[in-house]
């Protein structure tokens, strides 16, 4: 598959909303370019008609009583990490 | 000497009063501070556990001596939610960050009376296999402080290996537990996937993360993966535990087929390990066990498959640090999305940005056939295998790492090198099966683990096999 250029690992950085530094593009691009590299290895692979593995529980439909469950918590307990509350509520930079 | 008799011993040391909870909490504390330049813990919960260790006390002296870990400290990677100090996962954007809950697996073991009296080092968000991307410090090897303690639950496994507390709590995502347990020469068990939950720990790769005990024992690791086994109502991804108990284990090899993986045992294993693992082979031969080579052509490539199903599961899962609601929040920004890049640029470290932009470019548009979906069919492949093999036999021995404890910074410019640590361990969390990693003896003066694995819900059968195999190491 084709390298990824430096345009490409700062729109990969975009996507992911990461910062890049000037002087860092190089490297990164070179090491995820390796990473990549190895693991297409598995392009080679034959498959044939397996179908791909989400998860190995084999669980479907986990469901629960929709019903209130009390855990004791307070709103204050729970925003203690928020960086800026105001009325318990999480503040934002303005969106629209 | 061993400073700490099993957990068995001790908590009927505590019961009986030959000793109480508070000297226990005291000793262990005492040995942190004083091999505190191993670098394995990130905080100690002196004040909560000293705390609770007088509650205990309190508890014993009328009456109330119930609890199978009765008054026994214990340490927790930090990536665990623990009450009382904070929660980093040794990461800069989750640092001063303090838990408004508490993980399921901590809860369990408190009320076996067991106490939580530190958080250990690992590689921020567990991306590592030496430590070395703590964003705070390099755990040292309890055997040789110029090399690394593996990762990335390395601080766990040094403080076992330490003395620090007679168990700890490690995650396993892709080898996590067992590399380093098998390089600071403890044991460390990673179960079936689903069987602990993983409510109140930080995720990584929702579809192989499993936590799991680092002991000095195998009896010992069995009674924490009792205690802590079980559906949660709080993770949905959990599987029915055995109604008999994990820690009552008969240990036998006569008759136990067990398979050696070819490719596991081929060019590229240091030839101590090697060393180690065919003295191990003999010696279960002797004892009865039928020894059988079995071949699994797909574990050649189990590394590729999860280096990319997991940094995909984990630029998800790391999409919630965007400095709004937890975490460091760039105080400068003028826009939503100028605070969400810069918070997320400055706190991560360079590995959590590596994954994260892999895992952003294997499930974009035009390369997620390519590379997500082609991992996963190769996944099934893998597991069809693995459950081909398990009708042959019973259990899988061989390496854990290719390699004894490396010197810090031998892989560390590296991250495809440092990748290939996970060679062998990273296929039992992509099948979901439950693996060990057992001491299996010294090359070099460095531990060698010796690892073992079972067809899936088979933690017990495979935990006997383990105390066998510990036995006829001894």
């Amino acid at each position: 598959m084709a390298k990824l250029t430096r345009e490409d690992v700062l729109k990969l950085a975009y996507l992911a909303r990461l910062e890049i530094d000037e002087s860092e593009i190089d490297r990164y691009q070179t090491e995820l370019n390796e990473i990549l590299k190895y693991v297409e290895q598995l392009q080679d692979v034959p498959v044939d008609t397996l179908s791909p593995t989400n998860q190995v529980t084999g669980l479907t439909n986990v469901t629960r009583d929709d019903c209130l469950i009390d855990y004791g918590y307070r709103p204050s307990d729970l925003l203690i990490n928020v960086p800026a509350v105001v009325d318990n509520q999480i503040k934002v930079k303005r969106i629209l | 000497m061993s400073q700490w008799p099993d957990l068995k011993t001790l908590a009927d040391n505590v019961r009986s009063r030959k000793t109480t909870a508070t000297e226990l909490v005291q000793q262990s504390l005492k040995i942190i501070a004083d091999k505190e330049s191993y670098q394995a813990i990130i905080s100690t919960l002196d004040d909560a556990a000293l705390k609770r260790a007088a509650e205990i006390d309190k508890n014993i002296a009328s009456g109330k001596t119930e609890g199978r870990l009765l008054g026994i400290p214990f340490i927790a990677k930090d990536n665990f939610l623990v009450f009382g100090g904070e929660t980093t996962a040794a990461s800069n954007i989750l640092k001063g960050f303090i838990a408004p809950y508490q993980a399921t697996a901590i809860n369990k073991l408190e009320a076996e009376g067991a106490i939580c009296v530190a958080k250990a080092n690992l590689d921020a968000f567990a991306h590592g296999a030496s430590t070395e991307n703590s964003d705070f410090m390099v755990t040292k090897n309890p055997f040789d402080k110029s090399r690394v303690p593996g990762g990335s639950s390395g601080g766990s496994a040094a403080a076992v290996a330490l003395e620090m507390a007679p168990f700890a709590l490690g995650t396993d995502t892709g080898g996590s537990i067992r590399q380093p347990a098998s390089f600071c020469g403890v044991v460390g068990y990673k179960p079936t996937y689903g069987l602990v939950s993983r409510s109140g720990v930080i995720a990584m790769a929702s579809s192989t993360d499993v936590i799991g005990p680092l002991t000095k024992t195998v009896n010992d690791a069995a009674l924490i993966l009792d205690i802590m086994a079980g559906v949660d109502r709080l993770d949905s991804t959990m599987i029915e535990r055995d109604s008999a108990n994990y820690d009552e284990l008969k240990a036998e090899l006569k008759g136990a087929r067990i398979g050696i993986v070819e490719e596991y045992m081929g060019p590229g294993l240091d030839s101590g390990v090697k060393n180690t693992i065919n003295k191990t082979i003999t010696a279960c031969q002797s004892q009865g066990a039928n020894i059988k080579p079995v071949s699994l052509p797909s574990v050649t490539y189990a590394l590729a498959v999860y280096y990319i199903i997991c940094p995909a599961e984990l630029s998800s899962n790391l999409s919630r640090y965007d400095g709004q609601r937890f975490g460091y929040s760039y105080p400068k920004a003028t826009s939503l999305e100028e605070s969400y890049i810069k918070s997320r640029s400055i706190g991560f470290g360079r590995e959590a940005k590596r994954r994260i932009m892999i895992g952003t470019h294997v499930l974009s548009s035009g390369y997620y056939d390519a590379y997500y979906k082609k991992a996963q069919t190769v996944r099934t492949k893998l597991i069809n295998e693995f459950n081909e093999t398990f009708k042959e036999v019973d259990y899988l021995l061989g390496p854990v790492a290719p390699t004894t404890a490396f010197k810090i910074g031998q892989n560390a410019d590296d991250p495809l090198k440092m990748y290939l640590s996970d060679i062998m361990t990273v296929a039992a969390n992509l099948t979901g099966i439950p693996a060990i990693s057992v001491p299996g003896g010294m090359s070099n003066n460095l531990p060698v683990g010796v690892q073992l694995m079972a067809p899936q819900k088979h933690d017990r059968q495979l935990l006997a096999l383990a105390l066998a195999v510990e036995g006829v190491m001894k």
